[in-house]
């Protein structure tokens, strides 16, 4: 019983340290959607993210600088999808992959050029990277049956930008749904005509999405480097910031179940691990393979309407011009 | 304001109505759509890529003729580079016949690795029948496998109006993972450590461009530049023809320009949403050819690399046109030629310099590609009234 409560809380945990890059940047594709602008650059501002935090932490032995480099990093970029997609109306899926090939080859390239160790940083040392938090109290409690061991290996010791990205779950919850801007931003990226004839810039609102979407993926990407590695590897986001796209579609961009999309991704993930050349009762080994494609699998069932339905923000991807 | 299919997003649209101003007020020449502006915005791409390139310490000018003159300055590079151009070649096709039809193939990465496997298959299975028998079939199978891969989300997208871009982004995580699969535990070389098949005979191999005008007697040296490169350009024709010159080719572009004119005209769009891409999954299929059955001569993991998606830069730079194609192609060559060799010469650069050049070059030419649009419209219109006023005045 408690060896079967063991495993449950540390597959629990490790599903947790996997998915919150995850919902981070899920959640910052949220806000670019909701607005209207299809981001499918996720991925690389992420990764410029990872590599300006670690380069900057590894710099200044300050992980706050690398967290600030991070965000600033995912911001600019950010900025650059939306000069060329909401100033200039350009193809929004181009730029994103634009970005996510900019930055697959900048990254190493600096790092190759500054650290000269083969396109990573040099490895941080405990005090260059974001802390873990450790709560009081869990000594006392480690008696008690179920909440010691809870505490112990669930609640204590993980990183502070766990915690930030609970904070941020729930107030993105509370913007898109009981703010002002959340009401704009969401009516932007349904009918932003509308939001036009009601006096509001939809240029202005859909930039201040994008800086939200810069800002949180860079802190996803510092958290992959400084926060739960330490240091930046060549390829270090391996496709997360795709797949918090497809959690963010089968979620259908909304926070709760796009929180929910992204623990099951995660859970996948952490169950994958363990289930390598098990064999399940009936059903023998399953590849590692099938079960590292299912999210994908599962999000283009849902697209097609096989499981619910996916209906993205209505004016999603398409530029707004005004009529004159 | 047009009206767009909201499910079917933002295709190519734009970038196959660029260039053509005709008959609008104040318009400007032709070629500045499809020769001036692209070039400026590659000399901005350059420009910033230099800057990077001055960032980290080196001479851009150096580094960017270096790049050159190791991608066009010797038979053995051109034919290194003209192998990359292959590819590129395929991808860019396969990209623009998807854009014509107003979809956006995003997927060429997955539909090339799948195409590979194809022509893999069939050179394992023929040991010992004649290359030209296996080459023909080995095309079919790349086409076949390739085409079969665009065509689930093709399916979805006409039927069930799924989100194309997303679909073929997921099919290419699940193509890869697929191959994974297959080459570690059931297409790998019994005894084998490494994730891929066994070499294929040398006698069903895709004789190099040096071995086949050998048996014309002119000598080149050798490079990974194989017969694939002449069914390119072929490719390149054929798909002209098709898409000028045939019935098929006018209703897909129809439905790629206004679907309910389309609709209204009595043309299908979900077929030809399946048509167009079928041809384009089978286009970047052909890539499986160059690369397996050409070059590795043995299916391995990752052989595509990225040329799905260069695929998406050839075909928005070459205006969605074989020649424009080719000729982007052709620019997409050298950078990986040339900057293969440059990160030989410079200890301070490595190969993802490339893809610097590659995501500021998409950047530039696809997504921003009306940045300098406003300002030299705004010049030739003032030249061109410039021009009036005086023949007029020369009148009065």
């Amino acid at each position: 019983m408690d060896d079967a409560l063991l495993l449950a809380l540390q597959l629990l945990a490790a599903t947790i340290r996997v998915a919150t890059p995850l919902v981070l940047a899920a959640f910052a594709g949220m806000y670019c959607e909701r607005s209207g602008v299809v981001d499918i650059g996720l991925e690389g501002k992420m990764l410029a993210g990872a590599f300006f935090a670690a380069a900057v932490a590894s710099a200044t032995v300050n992980p706050w600088l690398g967290l600030l480099a991070g965000i600033a990093a995912g911001v600019a970029l950010a900025l650059i999808h939306g000069f060329a997609c909401i100033t200039h109306n350009g193809n929004q899926v181009v730029s994103g992959m634009a970005i996510n090939i900019l930055v697959a080859g900048l990254a190493p390239t600096l790092a190759y050029a500054w650290f000269k160790q083969g396109g990573q940083t040099p490895l941080l040392p405990a005090e260059a990277r974001l802390p873990a938090v450790e709560l009081p109290g869990v000594e006392a409690l480690s008696g008690v049956p179920v909440l010691g061991p809870v505490c112990r290996e669930l609640l204590n010791g993980n990183n502070i930008l766990i915690w930030v990205t609970l904070v941020v779950v729930i107030a993105t919850h509370w913007v898109l749904y009981r703010s002002r801007f959340g009401l704009r931003l969401r009516a932007v990226g349904e009918n932003p005509a509308a939001v036009d004839t009601a006096g509001l810039s939809v240029t202005r609102l859909r930039y201040q999405a994008l800086l939200v979407t810069g800002a949180l993926t860079g802190m996803a990407g510092a958290y992959l480097s400084t926060g739960h590695g330490a240091g930046f590897v060549r390829d270090m986001t391996a496709g997360k910031g795709y797949l918090a796209l497809a959690a963010l579609i089968f979620g259908k961009w909304r926070p709760g179940p796009t929180l929910f999309a992204c623990l099951l991704f995660a859970f996948t993930d952490a169950v994958q691990v363990r289930l390598q050349g098990v064999a399940l009762p009936g059903i023998g080994v399953i590849p590692v393979q099938f079960i590292q494609m299912l999210p994908y699998v599962l999000t283009v069932l849902l697209l097609a309407g096989f499981v619910g339905k996916a209906i993205a923000p209505k004016a999603s991807g398409i530029p707004y011009v005004k009529e004159r | 304001m047009p009206v767009k299919n909201p499910v079917r997003g933002n295709p190519g649209e734009a970038v196959v109505l660029s260039g053509s101003g005709k008959g609008q007020p104040g318009a400007v020449p032709g070629w500045v759509g499809y020769a001036l502006l692209p070039v400026l915005n590659l000399v901005a791409a350059f420009a910033l890529s230099g800057l990077v390139i001055l960032v980290i310490g080196e001479n851009p000018v150096d580094v960017l003729s270096l790049m050159l003159s190791e991608a066009l300055g010797y038979p053995e590079a051109i034919g290194y580079t003209l192998y990359y151009t292959t590819d590129y070649v395929f991808t860019g096709l396969a990209v623009a016949i998807a854009f014509h039809c107003g979809l956006f193939n995003i997927g060429g990465e997955g539909q090339a690795y799948l195409g590979g496997l194809g022509a893999g298959l069939v050179a394992l299975a023929l040991t010992g029948w004649p290359w030209p028998v296996v080459a023909l079939l080995a095309v079919l199978a790349s086409a076949l496998f390739g085409a079969a891969w665009a065509f689930i989300p093709a399916w979805l997208q006409a039927k069930r109006g799924s989100h194309i871009v997303i679909t073929t982004i997921m099919f290419n995580f699940i193509a890869a993972s697929i191959m994974t699969w297959l080459l570690v535990d059931v297409l790998i070389r019994p005894g084998s450590q490494s994730p891929e098949t066994r070499e294929f005979d040398p006698g069903v191999w895709l004789p190099s461009m040096d071995r086949a005008l050998g048996w014309f007697g002119i000598t080149i040296p050798s490079s990974p530049l194989n017969l694939s490169f002449l069914w390119a350009l072929a490719c390149c024709g054929l798909f002209h023809l098709f898409l000028r010159h045939t019935r098929w080719g006018y209703e897909l572009r129809t439905v790629g320009r206004n679907e309910r004119a389309a609709v209204y005209a009595g043309i299908s769009p979900s077929r030809n949403i399946v048509i167009a891409m079928l041809i384009s999954g089978a286009l970047a299929g052909f890539v499986g050819v160059n690369e397996i059955l050409g070059v590795q001569h043995r299916v391995i993991l990752n052989f595509t690399g990225g040329v799905g998606f260069v695929g998406i830069a050839v075909a928005l730079m070459g205006r969605n046109h074989p020649v424009g194609i080719i000729l982007a192609a052709l620019l997409f060559g050298v950078l990986a030629q040339g900057g293969g060799q440059v990160s030989f010469e410079y200890p301070t650069i490595n190969r993802e310099l490339v893809m610097v050049i590659q995501g500021l070059v998409i950047l530039f030419a696809g997504a921003m590609e009306n940045l300098f649009k406003p300002q030299v419209e705004a010049l030739f219109r003032r030249l061109f009234r410039r021009r009036t006023a005086v023949t007029e005045a020369g009148r009065g």
